[in-house]
């Protein structure tokens, strides 16, 4: 049983006009065998939540802490935190020219379990792993996102995903922009993965949509950097109705 | 309807292309104030700008000839004839005076080669050598040719690449020189109607190198690539001034150059120019030069330079950009568990890779990709001044 814990998150960014706070006390804990979603509006700080927990150098951290089985993750390099299990499945993957997919992916294998894999059963694991998210194995010879579609980034992310097989995955928006197919292939995927009862997952989406082939364990309605309310599956339904109008409304009552 | 070339090719004013000529005269000893020498360390070559400079002495040359292809001294006037045109700058005046004799390589018309023809010109410690080498491949022939510096010398060269029509050619020039030789020239090529050919500029050695890359169609449908990739090391000085006169119609261009540049006063110099005249029309053409700057203490000139004389073109650009490391690309490669030395290693080799794999000729992408590989060893650690992660104190 493995925990990733986010205890009173805050979290700023350098913007033109001085620091500016975007994350305000994010509480959440994640143990393995659970599929949480964050479900918020735009400019909510979902985003900024998943990649202050990676660690990308743009969010600083001013107070709070993560854990990952009692490991301080933000005390750790980005790199660091990946090799501690935690993968972030980006919502625009970054295009690297010249570096295939195929050698990426080795590279990264052999940094998060300390070997290089298997010549001959890692290349046929790479071709399985992007053919059962729609990617045929030519891909594998690609420049890493370098003139892939919207989607076959996507699908390409959740390839990774399978492969790397991490303790814990937040995956950011992978929905958006996705056509109907490209959905259901894409949350095929993450069903094989949280089908192994032992791994956690952080869903962040803005629309309810992918819900319907993700069933979270539990929802949390982000709001002006926090949680603004917490429930069961049951609370998507209802944001599904009525939006996120009555959530916004109560924090700026509150403020 | 276009002009026939032969009337088009005006002399213009322009500081960007100098006059061609074979009189040293023509080419005054610079003062570094000329726009065409403001970039380059004059004192540096200044054994290649004096009359006294470049001697008769030669090059060690060594080749591997296909059947077919010959190799041969010839006479400087025998050269001049042959020449795509005349020098543009006075080293190469000096390459093309001075020589003791000229050498010419030789791919008959209709010869077809797999196997690459390697010429490599090997230079001796203390000697100062200028070499006129001209290159003529006939109408209709394919040949890749390998062209390759090694050693230490001081060279002023003159390089001729005249392509016949239809011919396909690859020309790879490679400057592996040990860390103190000096190397300042001309490379023309002239492309034939409907040829294709495809250069490789690579830099890796030497303490100077400073060559004029110029191009010009002998008519129309010619194509020209130019790939370019250098890596300047402390203390090294890599200039590439690139010329590509678009003088006829229906002709294509491309100019893509990289490099990497790491240590104390590693400098880069890259200056595209395309002129497309008048009667060029329906050409088109793009130019673009990268530079990654992986530590302090570097510096990477850049400009790119388009001169249009006719808007009757399918299309026309350039690109110039010059960085240091992309801290996306480096966050996304980390993201998935990879070391910051490693990642940084990844981007630098896709970075050459991806112009590389464009090259076309496997044994040449290999011996290219061995060249940055070993390069890539150099790198080492964690760049000084470069930024890292709030916690990369604990990264290494």
């Amino acid at each position: 049983m493995s925990e990733l814990r986010i205890s009173g998150l805050h979290v700023e960014v350098d913007t033109e006009s001085g620091p500016k706070a975007i994350l305000k006390g994010v509480d959440l804990t994640i143990r393995s065998g659970e599929v949480h979603a964050i479900m918020g509006p735009n400019g909510s700080g979902k985003s900024t939540l998943a990649y202050s927990i990676a660690g990308h150098p743009k969010y600083r951290i001013t107070e709070g802490s993560v854990t990952l089985d009692g490991v301080e993750l933000t005390e750790l390099t980005v790199d660091e935190r990946a090799r501690a299990g935690l993968f972030l499945a980006m919502q625009y993957p970054i295009e690297v020219p010249g570096v295939s997919v195929a050698n990426f992916l080795r590279t990264a294998k052999t940094a998060l379990t300390g070997e290089a894999p298997k010549v001959r059963t890692w290349v046929k694991d790479v071709n399985v792993a992007l053919e059962r998210v729609g990617l045929d194995g030519s891909f594998a010879g690609r420049s890493l996102n370098e003139g892939f579609s919207g989607g076959e980034k996507k699908r390409n992310e959740i390839a990774q995903l399978e492969l790397l097989n991490p303790k814990f995955a937040i995956l950011d928006e992978t929905d958006s922009g996705l056509d109907i197919d490209a959905l259901r292939i894409v949350s095929e995927g993450v069903n094989r993965y949280t089908a192994q009862a032992d791994r956690g997952l952080l869903l962040i989406t803005h629309y309810t949509r992918i819900l319907n082939y993700i069933k979270p364990d539990f929802v949390h309605v982000f709001v002006d950097g926090r949680v603004a309310e917490e429930g069961g599956p049951e609370l998507a339904d209802s944001l599904e109705i009525e939006g996120y109008d009555r959530f916004v409304k109560a924090v700026k009552a509150d403020a | 309807m276009a002009a026939p070339v032969m009337e088009a090719v005006e002399a213009l004013e322009s500081h960007l292309h100098p006059t061609p000529s074979w009189e040293l005269a023509d080419h005054p000893l610079p003062s570094g104030r000329e726009e065409v020498w403001r970039f380059s360390p004059l004192r540096a070559l200044r054994g290649l700008l004096t009359d006294g400079g470049p001697t008769g002495e030669n090059l060690e040359w060594a080749t591997e000839l296909p059947a077919g292809v010959s190799f041969d001294p010839i006479s400087l006037e025998a050269a001049r004839e042959l020449a795509v045109e005349a020098p543009i700058d006075r080293v190469s005046a000096l390459a093309a005076a001075n020589a003791s004799y000229a050498a010419r390589l030789t791919v008959p018309a209709g010869l077809e080669l797999t196997d690459p023809i390697v010429v490599n010109g090997a230079g001796v410690a203390g000697s100062s050598v200028a070499e006129h080498l001209v290159i003529t491949v006939g109408a209709h022939a394919k040949a890749t040719i390998v062209l390759r510096y090694t050693g230490t010398t001081t060279l002023a060269d003159k390089t001729d690449l005249v392509v016949g029509d239809g011919a396909q050619v690859n020309f790879v020039s490679i400057q592996d020189w040990d860390s103190e030789a000096v190397h300042g020239g001309h490379h023309s090529v002239l492309v034939g109607r409907d040829a294709q050919v495809r250069t490789v500029t690579v830099s890796l050695g030497g303490k100077v190198v400073r060559l004029a890359e110029t191009a010009k169609f002998a008519g129309p449908g010619g194509s020209l690539e130019q790939f370019g990739l250098y890596f300047v090391d402390a203390g090294q000085h890599i200039e590439h001034r690139l010329f590509v006169d678009h003088n006829a119609p229906h002709t294509h261009s491309n100019v893509d150059y990289r490099g990497a540049l790491q240590g104390q006063g590693a400098r880069s110099v890259w200056i595209g120019d395309v002129l497309i005249r008048k009667v060029a029309e329906n050409i088109s053409t793009y130019e673009s030069n990268k530079n990654l700057v992986l530590t302090d203490g570097c510096r990477a000139d850049s400009v790119p330079n388009l001169e249009i004389e006719t808007g009757e073109i399918e299309g026309a650009g350039h690109s110039s950009t010059t960085g240091r490391f992309d801290d996306e690309q480096l966050f996304y490669l980390r993201s998935r568990g990879i070391s910051e030395d490693e990642a940084r290693r990844l981007v630098v080799h896709g970075f050459f890779a991806d112009i590389i794999r464009r090259v076309g000729v496997p044994d040449v992408e290999a011996r290219l990709m061995a060249a940055v590989e070993k390069e890539l060893e150099i790198i080492v650690g964690n760049p000084v001044g470069v930024e890292t992660t709030r916690a990369a104190g604990a990264a290494l």
